[in-house]
């Protein structure tokens, strides 16, 4: 199917090793209808990319486009419009798979990256029960085997481990931050041990923005021969992200932080390990031969894509890794390192507020602030009435800002259509909380 | 005056600080009482409340929590205008409360009746906050239910 239209003024792009700017940028916001709506009579500035990208006017017809002329159940039935379907979908498969350098058939179509996780530790489970049989047993877990997260995780891959952990009677153990959230890698060494089975960590932090030094873990995983699972939710949108050379085994994300719909997110594996591992719903679409007593399943990835799948979300999926491919990973992540120093920059010189990690790490263009004496979630009214749209609470991350010492935070996080002016908002009117709640005058 | 003005009258800020009835105290021998744990996982806003009543009356209400300036507000000013009111008038004030606050802004609230929760009006115009600021009335309602079992039981 031919792109729809990739970002406005493309066909003029500049040579792909200029750095985007703010005048690029501001043509790429033309791309993006919803940006120029206003809230609460304000022009709206959009810092919640963390929790959802918006969509380019490309997704959002290539979705349309695809119900309009080619939409049929995939892998199923000879007629035309399912093989058109079908090619379509594959495509999308493997653009997504070469996006991360993966294999096409090392890309397993979810809902998001809850789902993906849930997939894996239900596999898991699954193998500990026994099915799968001998080439399963590398999975299987038991009493004595230990899981070892990083208490930097999403909730998304926590609770999936500690069920993993209560159903199996496996111990779930975890890389713990020091004050500022910065994860101990001084106690990884001695916490990666022959117990060690899985080791299950995040790329980048979603409440901190930092990146975690996923080289110096894997190395540790690899030596004991523990299992990596990395949840790339905040970097496969942002940063480059090639899976070989991170040398992973399992990576999950979700498709509309990276400028795509809701409901299709990605689990990786190694080929290998999927074609190992059982499955975890079953149905149709997945089987081979199924008689009244039992089923034989297919290969990776179908045998875990039960049921009718995700087709428009997955085509619009590769639309969106069209736009980015097209204004370039490398750019993009240059650029939020920039709006993250600014942030980082602009923070630093308003009083009272305080950002959240380690000074100095890398991070993508996300800040995450504490106003001692203001709740977040009424600094996060308080920005909302100035049009500033960012998250407030725990994001789904509270054992870390229990490390952090606070119950919740502000968070404002950035994306390829910020600009500088977006930033200076927030600074703004980050600078005006205090005075309006009347604390510390 | 702003819908984010009318959100935050100074004097919502003003019990926000003051937080009447923080901290939760032992109730009197022979007193009923009830207590109830309250949270909204949205934002993490909760408050244990404990109602003490000596059987008719209201005599006083204890809490502890952790949340927004509406919660917290709202959890002050509930302290000041239970105190001596009959469980049936409190019950009846926590209705009037939850009925202004669902109301979109279409229900004036009775400063008669409701005293400084009044002030809670503009909260109704933002649905998201509405929780936060029924959090500990919910909770006064839910104790005061507790307490009533306890009676009835001892
Ligand atoms: C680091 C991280 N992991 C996991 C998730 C879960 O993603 P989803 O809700 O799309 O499954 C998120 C998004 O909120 C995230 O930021």
């Amino acid at each position: 199917m031919e792109t729809v239209t990739g970002p406005r003024g493309s066909a003029e792009a500049e040579p792909a090793l200029t750095p985007l700017d703010d005048t690029e940028v501001r043509r790429l916001r033309g791309d993006f209808t919803l940006l120029e709506r206003t809230v609460n009579s304000v022009p709206l500035v959009y810092l919640d990319s963390g929790a959802t990208s918006q969509k380019p006017q490309s997704v959002l017809d290539t979705e349309q486009h695809f119900y309009e002329n080619f939409n049929a159940a995939v892998h199923r039935g000879a007629h035309t419009l399912a093989v058109e379907a079908t090619e379509i979908y594959e495509e999308a498969r493997e653009k997504t798979a070469r996006f991360i350098g993966a294999g096409p058939d090392e890309v397993v179509w979810t809902s998001n990256a809850t789902e993906a996780l849930n997939l894996l530790t239900y596999s898991f489970s699954n193998a500990s029960a026994g099915r799968g049989g001998e080439a399963a047993r590398r999975f299987a877990l038991g009493p004595g085997d230990e899981i070892l997260v990083t208490e930097l995780e999403h909730h998304a891959n926590l609770i999936p481990w500690q069920e993993l952990a209560f159903r199996t009677g496996a111990s779930l153990k975890y890389i713990p931050v020091d004050a500022d959230g910065a994860l101990r890698m001084d106690l990884a060494a001695d916490l990666v041990g022959p117990r060690t089975r899985v080791l299950a960590f995040t790329h980048v932090s979603n409440v901190l923005g930092t990146v975690v030094d996923v080289a110096a873990l894997v190395e540790l995983a690899r030596a004991v021969g523990a299992l990596t699972v990395l949840d790339g939710c905040q970097s496969v949108p942002h940063l480059p992200v090639d899976v070989k050379a991170l040398d992973v085994d399992f990576m999950a994300f979700s498709g509309h932080k990276m400028l795509g719909p809701t409901g299709i997110g990605v689990l990786y594996g190694r080929r290998e390990l999927l074609d190992a591992m059982p499955p975890f719903l079953t149905g149709g679409s997945m089987i081979t031969t199924v008689t009244m007593e039992r089923a034989e399943f297919l290969e990776a990835p179908t045998r875990f894509e039960a049921g009718t799948q995700r087709i428009s979300q997955a085509v619009a999926l590769a639309a969106a890794i069209d736009y980015l491919d097209e204004v370039g990973m490398g750019r993009i992540a240059a650029w939020e390192e920039h709006l993250g120093r600014r942030l980082a920059a602009g923070l630093a010189s308003i009083p009272g507020v305080r950002q959240l990690g380690p000074a100095g790490a890398a991070r993508i263009g996300t800040a995450t602030i504490d106003v001692p004496g203001v709740h977040p979630h009424d600094v996060g009214q308080f920005l909302d009435s100035r049009g500033v749209a960012v998250r407030v609470g725990h994001h789904c991350a509270q054992p870390l800002h229990r490390a952090l010492g606070v119950t919740a935070s502000t968070r404002a996080s950035t994306y390829l259509y910020n600009t500088d002016d977006d930033v200076d908002a927030f600074l703004g009117a980050v600078a005006d909380v205090r005075g309006f709640f009347g604390v510390g005058a | 005056m702003s819908d984010l003005e009318q959100l935050y009258q100074q004097i919502i800020l003003d019990h926000s600080k003051r937080r009447n009835g923080e901290g939760l105290v032992e109730p009197e021998p022979g007193h009923a009482w009830g207590e109830t744990h309250q949270h909204n996982p949205v934002c993490g806003d909760q408050i244990r409340l404990r109602v003490e009543t000596d059987g008719g009356a209201i005599r006083r209400i204890s809490w502890e929590g952790d949340g927004c300036s509406i919660s917290m507000a709202s959890a002050s000013v509930l302290v000041d205008l239970a105190a001596g009111e009959s469980r049936e008038s409190l019950l009846g004030l926590v209705a009037q409360f939850r009925a202004v606050m669902r109301s979109r802004g279409a229900i004036e609230a009775d400063e008669e009746a409701l005293g400084d929760a009044a002030a809670f009006a503009g909260v109704s115009r933002f649905p998201a906050r509405v929780k936060c600021a029924m959090l500990a009335w919910v909770a006064a309602e839910q104790a005061l239910a507790a307490a009533d079992t306890a009676a009835g039981q001892g």
